[in-house]
Order: structure tokens, then sequence, then C-alpha cells
């Protein structure tokens, strides 16, 4: 078996007398697709947080290519090549796709002007179109604030900026919650074409078809635990949610 | 430059196709409302025709125009700070005390030094600045790092601003502004135009640029448009917060130093009002309270309009009052505006 590319170990994490994560573990290889399901508070959103560094675990340890890291913040996840596809979105709504793509990476202007802070507008707006027009995330007007933007097109563009800069892994969390069911497919479309240019996905979902449909593994969680990984052709979507609801027992030591 | 308000709808031609397909033309109404600028723009343009047709000798007269000019440059230099600070949606109450508190310390550290050498007036420079941003610093810190809310940390701020302002000079204004501040820059010219104008104007425009331009003016509207998404895009955002407190201070002290080249003295109980006068510039100016939007060319429309009402109205033989109520139904109104923009955009 090949090295996973990212791994959790025995994560815990409490919050207040609240444990969110009792020793869960969690991998992703190379180039697929893994979806991370369990029903509420089973401890999906802290796990993605962790392994996208907005949190940091009491104890356990995360593994990059099988080597241990730290992630302090979310640019330490960025830097190892993770990116994150919020549930929010985290878009700043009154800038444009552009400069919701390059938020934080911008390209400096060359020379001078770009020490005192100049912006290569042009260069960031072209980049940004080829991206947009590669990945297929339609966007009707490049200069125009997000804010005057439908759902599923700041989706769009949310999902773009993460693929974009993402070389390894993407967390997308619930990224079809609020979408209609062509959108629906166009992110799937999406995530699966990402998949074949050779990035893993995480794909957070409470959407049983989504995942059946796009995922090549599943991992379920309950109660801050792994519970059951599954190949996603041998499985049906009855043993998925009797795992979420635990009427199966947790698998044993897991690492 | 770029404002995010999507006034530029004109889809360039190298795009590809599906980047504009079925682009409805936006109606000119939405255009307007996308783009408040260009209303300010234009209520002060209408203003300003209907008192040069009822006066045109008296309202567009040198004297008339220069007043004019350098009433709004001492504003427009406060509401240049409070621009930044109400597009990364905080609010600063400070900003009269703190120019008061500037203009005193700058004052007594120049009467200090007993001397009338060129050094002094720099020093009293200097001193003005460094005052300003130490306010701002402060309440940058508090707001920031301390988490407490602007409104609260500012008013607190402005309180002991002013109350430190007058123990240092026992409540009485003091006077011995160097002689060759007031001649230079208070009643000084340059090709015609009062020196303190061209100030406002060199120092608007480079923090108009700065704005608009830099990744600096990016942060700040990313900042007041989604904290929460700045900070997990990597930008360092309390610091940046800081930043921009300390950039009104220094916009409150330089003011403050021109008011002592203005006036010759300190004018301890006359900018009780600059800190609503500055907000309600920014916010004519089109700038929203809830952060992300705004610009620092709105802002001059917008310091202009109780300027030219002001004068305007005093010369047509209204009484100078209505400008109060002017600006107020004025403001309401870019309020008003701002929020059916926002209720309007939201799907």
């Amino acid at each position: 078996m090949t090295t996973p590319i990212l791994s959790a170990r025995n994560i815990e994490k409490s919050f207040g007398q609240v444990r969110a994560m009792q020793g869960a573990s969690f991998d992703v290889d190379e180039g697929e697709i893994v979806a991370l399901i369990g029903d509420n508070g089973a401890g999906k959103s802290t796990l993605t947080k962790i392994l996208s560094g907005v949190l940091q675990p009491d104890s356990g340890e995360i593994l990059i290519d099988g080597k241990p890291v730290h992630f302090d913040s979310p640019l330490d996840a960025r830097t190892h090549g993770i990116e994150t596809v919020y549930q929010d979105l985290s878009l700043a709504v009154d800038l444009n796709a552009v400069q919701n793509l390059y938020l934080g990476r911008e390209i400096s202007a060359p020379g001078l002007m770009g020490r005192l802070g100049f912006l290569d507008k042009k260069l960031m707006r072209r980049r940004a179109q080829e991206s947009f027009t590669r990945l297929g995330v339609r966007v009707p007007d490049l200069r125009a604030a997000v804010a005057n933007f439908s759902g599923g097109q700041r989706q769009g563009i949310a999902v773009a900026r993460a693929l974009m800069w993402a070389q390894r892994v993407v967390f997308m969390d619930e990224p079809t919650a609020a979408l209609g069911v062509a959108q629906t497919r166009n992110v799937l479309d999406l995530i699966r074409r990402v998949r074949d240019n050779g990035i893993s996905v995480v794909l957070i979902s409470h959407s049983m078809p989504d995942v059946l449909a796009v995922s090549d593994r599943v991992t379920v969680l309950r109660h801050g635990r792994r519970v059951a990984t599954y190949a996603t052709g041998a499985v049906t979507s009855d043993e998925l949610v009797a795992a979420m609801t635990g009427a199966l027992e947790r698998e044993g030591a897991s690492a | 430059m770029t404002v995010d308000t999507a006034s530029d709808n004109t889809t360039t031609k190298d795009q590809p196709s599906m980047l504009h397909d079925a682009l409805p033309r936006k109606p000119l109404i939405r255009r307007l409302l996308d783009g408040p600028e260009l209303m300010i723009f234009g209520s002060l343009i209408i203003i300003i025709a209907i008192f040069t047709v009822m006066a045109p000798a008296a309202f567009l007269s040198g004297i008339n125009l220069r007043n004019m000019a350098i009433e709004a440059s001492m504003m427009m230099i406060l509401a240049v700070g409070m621009t930044y600070v109400i597009i990364a949606s905080g609010i600063d109450l400070s900003v009269g005390a703190v120019l008061v508190f500037s203009s005193v310390a700058s004052l007594i550290a120049m009467r200090a030094t007993g001397s009338d050498a060129s050094w002094v007036p720099v020093l009293g420079l200097v001193v003005s600045l460094a005052s300003g941003a130490l306010w701002g610093l402060v309440n940058g810190l508090l707001i920031a790092r301390a988490r407490l809310t602007p409104l609260i940390v500012t008013l607190a701020s402005m309180g002991i601003a002013l109350g430190l302002a007058r123990l240092m000079t026992g409540g009485v204004d003091l006077t011995g502004v160097p002689r060759s501040i007031v001649t230079s820059i208070g009643i000084g010219r340059l090709g015609g135009l009062p020196v303190i104008v061209l100030i406002a104007c060199v120092f608007t425009a480079i923090a108009g640029i700065a704005l608009h331009m830099t990744r600096f003016g990016l942060y700040t509207y990313a900042v007041g448009s989604n904290e929460q998404g700045a900070r997990r895009a990597g930008i360092k955002v309390d610091r940046h917060i800081v930043s921009i407190y300390v950039i009104s201070g220094v916009c409150a002290g330089l003011a403050g130093y021109l008011t002592l080249a203005r006036f010759s003295s300190t004018t301890i109980s006359g900018h009780a009002m600059d800190n609503l006068k500055a907000i309600t510039a920014v916010v004519l100016g089109g700038a929203s309270l809830f952060g992300g939007v705004g610009s620092m060319y709105g802002t001059a429309a917008g310091v202009f309009i109780p300027v030219v009402l002001a004068s305007g109205l005093i010369i047509v033989g209204l009484p100078s009052f209505w400008q109060e109520v002017a600006v107020g139904i004025v403001l309401l109104a870019a309020v008003l505006l701002d929020q059916y923009r926002r209720r309007s955009r939201s799907s």
C-alpha cells in the first residue's frame, strides 16, 4: 500500500466539556476523492478545520507523505498545498472575482512600483480568466463585486480559488448544500476533473447521492472517531447510514 | 482605479464568449445604485449650479471660493483617515479630540524651545503627527488586540484626549504659534492657491492612490468586507486594523498642525463636531458603515456638500441653519440608498 499524502492519527480535540475529536484518524491517498460523512456533531467540521490549519488539535498528529507536520494557521496548510472551500465560501463580497482569487497572494507590479505596493492587475485578471475558463466556472463580469452574483456563481469562484492554488488536497465543506440540481452536477463534474488532474479532494457532505456519485472512498465519522471506511463501489446508502447512526460496530485499530 | 462598485459593466472584447454570454445590460437605475459616487458628484454639481445662478458674483468670488476650499481642505484631511477606517468597517469618534490634543502638544513643544529657529516648525510638525499616531495606535491596539468595539474605544479616547488637552492648557487656548508657520502655511499662497489647499490636495491624492491601487488599500476593503475571510486568506488582519487607526490618528495630527497655522492659536473648543462631520462626508461619499465599500473621490465630494451649502445659503440670504437640515436629509438619503443597495443585491 502506498503512503497516504495526508493523514490524521488519533486526533483529540475538546471544546470545554465537549470532546469533539476522540482519537479520530483519516487518510487521503493521491489522486482520489474521499468523502467524509457523519451525522451532525460527528466531528466532520472539526476534523476539516484541524487538517486545514484553522484549529490545532489537543493531541494526535498530522502527516504529509508520512512525515509529521504542524499547522499553526491556514497559511501553513496552504504552503503544503492544502486548500479549503469553506461552507460560507469565505469570499470578500465587495471585491471582484479576480481580487478574491488572488487575495493574500496578489501579483506585484514589476520593479519599484511593486515594492511600493502596486499590483499587476492586468496579469492577475488575465490569469484569473484563464483559470475560470479552464475550470469551466462562469463569471458574468470580472470587474463586478462578487456580491452581485448568484449563490451558484459565488460557489464557482470559491471553488476556482481553491483549485487554482491547491497542489495536493482540496477540502470542500458542503459544496453543494446551497445549490440547485444543475449547479450541483457542475460542481461534482468539477470535483472529478480536479481528481483527474492528480489533486485529491476531501468532500464533506450530507448528501448521500452526491457522495455515492462522485467519491472513490467514503470515511464515516461518529462521535469524533472514524467508524468505517468503504470503497464507494462496494457500499450502499443503507450501509453508510447504518455506520453513521451506530447500527454498525466501530472498526478496530484503524491505523 | 477599480473600486468594486460594478459601475464598469462593459465587457471587453478579448473575453471568451462563455464569460459573458447572455449578460444583460444593466438598467441605468441599477448602475447608478452601484456607483453612489456618481450621485453625490451629481448632487454637488446641482447645488453649485443653483447658487451660481442665484448669486453668481458673490458665490463665485475669489474670496468665497478660497474660503470654501480652505474649509473643505481642513475637513478633507480628517475625512481621508475616516475613509480608511469606515471601509475597514470601523469608526473613529476621536479625530476631533486627537486634532486638539496634537495641536496643543505641538504648540507646547514649540514654545518650550524658546526659539524661533527654522527647525522649530519642523519639531512642531513631528510632535503633532507623532501625537496623532500614538492615539491611533492606542485605538487600534484596543480594537484589534483587545477586541473592543471601535465605537466605545474611540468614544473613550475622544474624552481622554480632549480632557488631557484641556489639562495641559488649563482650558484656555494657547497662542504663540511661530510666525513662520502662519505666514508660510496658514495664510501662504503658492501660484495663487492657498498652501493649506495644496497640502490637502497632495495628501488626498496620495491617500487615494494608496487606497485604490495598492495592496494595502485592497486589504482595507477585504478586511471591511469579510474579516474572517481575510484572515483565512493570510492577511494579517489585526496589524492592518492597527495601521488604519494609526493613519486616522496621523490625519488628525496633520489637521491639528494646520489649524495652528491657520488660526495662530489652539482651538480647543472648536472641534467637538469634527468627528461627526468627517463621518458624514465619508458616508455622503458612498461609503458603507457596514464596511467594504467607499472611495476617496466620493469622500472628496462628500466633504464639499456641507461646505458649499453653508456658504451658498448665507450668500442667498437664507439662515445658514438650513445647511444642517439639508445635510441631515442628504445623509439620510445616502444611508437609505446604501441599505437598499445591500438588500437588492444579496440574493
